[in-house]
């Protein structure tokens, strides 16, 4: 029965994909893609990756819609030429997902518990998992712990990616017609949305900080909680207006968050090394190696939480101050 | 009991999910903007508390109650509000009701 | 059956080969990057198909007994994978940005025809 629910969800987002792509204005199509991952999310929580479909709901549908519309603002909003050679790349695309699908008739059947992807590695981590270190959640437990050095590139990578954007956006050219006083004063004389958005983004934070912390006993973790409390931040932006955001989280925090969460992370890593172990290796960093492990996984997913939420708010923010 | 409570979720499931069907046809059939936002906003308020009443309905006395009764107080605060920016961004582009001038005309951006 | 459980990963040649068809044939700048977005979210659903087991639930002990649990390797793969795809996003978005202050335009033929001049 779920197996229908799952193909009318997968139909819906094929045809949500089809119409991204052919529609003219770029402000549907970035909002079409809002649902698409909504829709894929919940595609995921059918397949069982829980923590997946969290954090695809929370940085696809949330901070993507964001980002997109932010360097809308700052572009045109329609697309103005027709493509060209659309008949050649049609035929090689659709030749291509011909081919695919042949493909796909040599795949395992859906869910057999004998496939290779299920038999070698996965079981090992299933049963040592209570273990070494002991927490509900295997999937925080592997990426901390077990795939800790990926996480750590990965982390990174998210740091490079926010300072490449304020590379590339942080000088800030005066090329707007609006007045200072306009572009402010956010969204201050709509009573409605600044009332709500005044009661709501206290509990969003509490929220996002909730998320952060428990991620070792249900799904969440430092990536989610980073995407969901820099979106409080970034309501509280839209709403107040640039100026009164900046004075509240100015920009050498946000570069000091940017910096200080991979630091945190290798920091603990080299804490590891100094205490007589390996690099990220948590079991020395308490008498008890569990307890090493799972205090070594709280600190390094709030070095994850603390980059996230850095590199998202400052990408807004060299956004929303590139049209000042 | 048990099966007073299954029938009375699955009624208001199949309720919840008839308005939410409501919605969407209006969101398509309407004319203009406005009542189509105004369509629409039976899928978030009628269809949010039919169908979560139903499901808090199988989940009994126990947590996820208590939690799916913030997602419905959530989804009741947010949804009116995001369709009142809506409105009031579509008014301030320039969009006219369709009963104004006998067809909504979009200003130039 | 077994097509029904083909399903999804027919979905995701289709879904594929729609971004890519974004990528390649439209001129638009910004089309082109939703256009790669939609294609990682492709990828994204074949890892987590592959490693779904049936009767499986998600890979979270509960509080009593061993159940079934779904492969929780694709699931670290898939959630890094995002949020580094949104990194990577971000940074094509500045990109295009600047593009835009610099030539004035963010469609392909135009870029070039100012290039060329």
């Amino acid at each position: 029965m779920i197996v229908i629910f799952g193909i009318f969800l997968l139909t819906l987002l094929v045809i949500t994909a089809i119409a991204i792509v052919r529609s003219d204005n770029l402000f549907v199509a970035v909002m079409l893609m809002g649902i698409a991952s909504l829709l894929i999310a919940a595609n995921f929580f059918l397949l069982d990756a829980a923590d997946v479909a969290l954090t695809e709901a929370a940085v696809g549908a949330g901070i993507s819609t964001v980002l997109f519309l932010g360097a809308l603002a700052l572009t045109s909003e329609r697309e103005r030429a027709k493509s060209s050679n659309r008949l050649l790349s049609f035929i090689v695309v659709a030749a291509a997902a011909l081919i695919l699908i042949y493909a796909t008739f040599d795949k395992p059947r859906f869910g057999d518990p004998e496939a290779p992807v299920q038999t070698h590695v996965a079981p090992w981590y299933l049963e040592k998992t209570p273990e070494y270190i002991d927490i509900p959640n295997v999937v925080t437990a592997v990426l901390g712990s077990f795939r800790g050095y990926d996480t750590l590139g990965e982390v990174f990578v998210v740091f490079t990616a926010g300072i490449g954007v304020l590379f590339l956006l942080g000088g800030g050219k005066a090329t707007s017609t609006l007045p200072e006083e306009k572009i402010n004063e956010g969204l201050r004389h709509h009573l409605i949305p600044r009332v709500v958005g005044r009661i709501l983004i206290p509990f969003i934070l509490l929220f996002g900080l909730y998320v952060q912390f428990h991620g070792e006993y249900g799904p969440g973790g430092g990536f989610q909680a980073g995407a969901i409390i820099a979106a409080a931040i970034i309501l509280f932006a839209l709403l107040e207006g640039e100026k009164r955001a900046l004075s509240v989280l100015p920009e050498r925090v946000l570069l000091g968050l940017m910096a200080c969460g991979p630091l945190l992370y290798g920091a603990v890593g080299l804490a590891g090394v100094l205490l007589g172990g390996n690099f990220l290796d948590y079991s020395v960093l308490s008498s008890d190696p569990v307890k090493g492990q799972q205090l070594g996984i709280l600190l390094i997913e709030a070095g994850v939480g603390i980059t996230v939420t850095g590199v998202l708010l400052g990408i807004f923010h060299a956004f929303a101050a590139r049209g000042r | 009991m048990s099966a007073l409570l299954d029938t009375l979720s699955w009624v208001l499931l199949t309720l919840g999910g008839l308005s939410v069907l409501v919605g969407g046809i209006g969101a398509l059939r309407m004319p203009d903007l406005y009542t189509r936002m105004h369509a629409a906003s039976v899928t978030d308020s009628l269809g949010a508390i039919l169908v979560l009443g139903g499901i808090m309905l199988q989940a009994g006395w126990s947590l996820a109650t208590i939690k799916l009764i913030a997602i419905l107080l959530f989804l009741l605060l947010t949804s009116p509000t995001s369709s009142n920016a809506l409105a009031s961004a579509a008014l301030l582009a320039g969009t006219r009701p369709f009963a104004e001038a006998g067809q909504d005309e979009e200003a130039p951006k | 059956m077994e097509l029904l459980g083909l399903y999804n990963y027919w979905v995701f040649a289709v879904l594929l080969m729609i971004g890519f068809y974004a990528v390649v044939a439209k001129p638009n700048l910004v089309k082109k990057l939703i256009g790669l977005s939609l294609f990682q979210s492709a990828v994204f659903l074949l890892y987590i198909t592959m490693g779904k087991v049936e009767g499986g639930t998600a890979p979270i002990f509960p509080e009593a007994g061993a159940a079934v649990f779904s492969n929780p390797l694709p699931q670290v793969l898939i959630l890094t994978a995002i949020v580094v795809g949104i990194s990577t996003t971000a940074l094509g978005l500045g990109i295009v940005v600047r593009v835009k202050e610099e030539y004035g335009s963010i469609e392909e033929h135009e870029i070039q025809e100012i290039d060329e001049r």
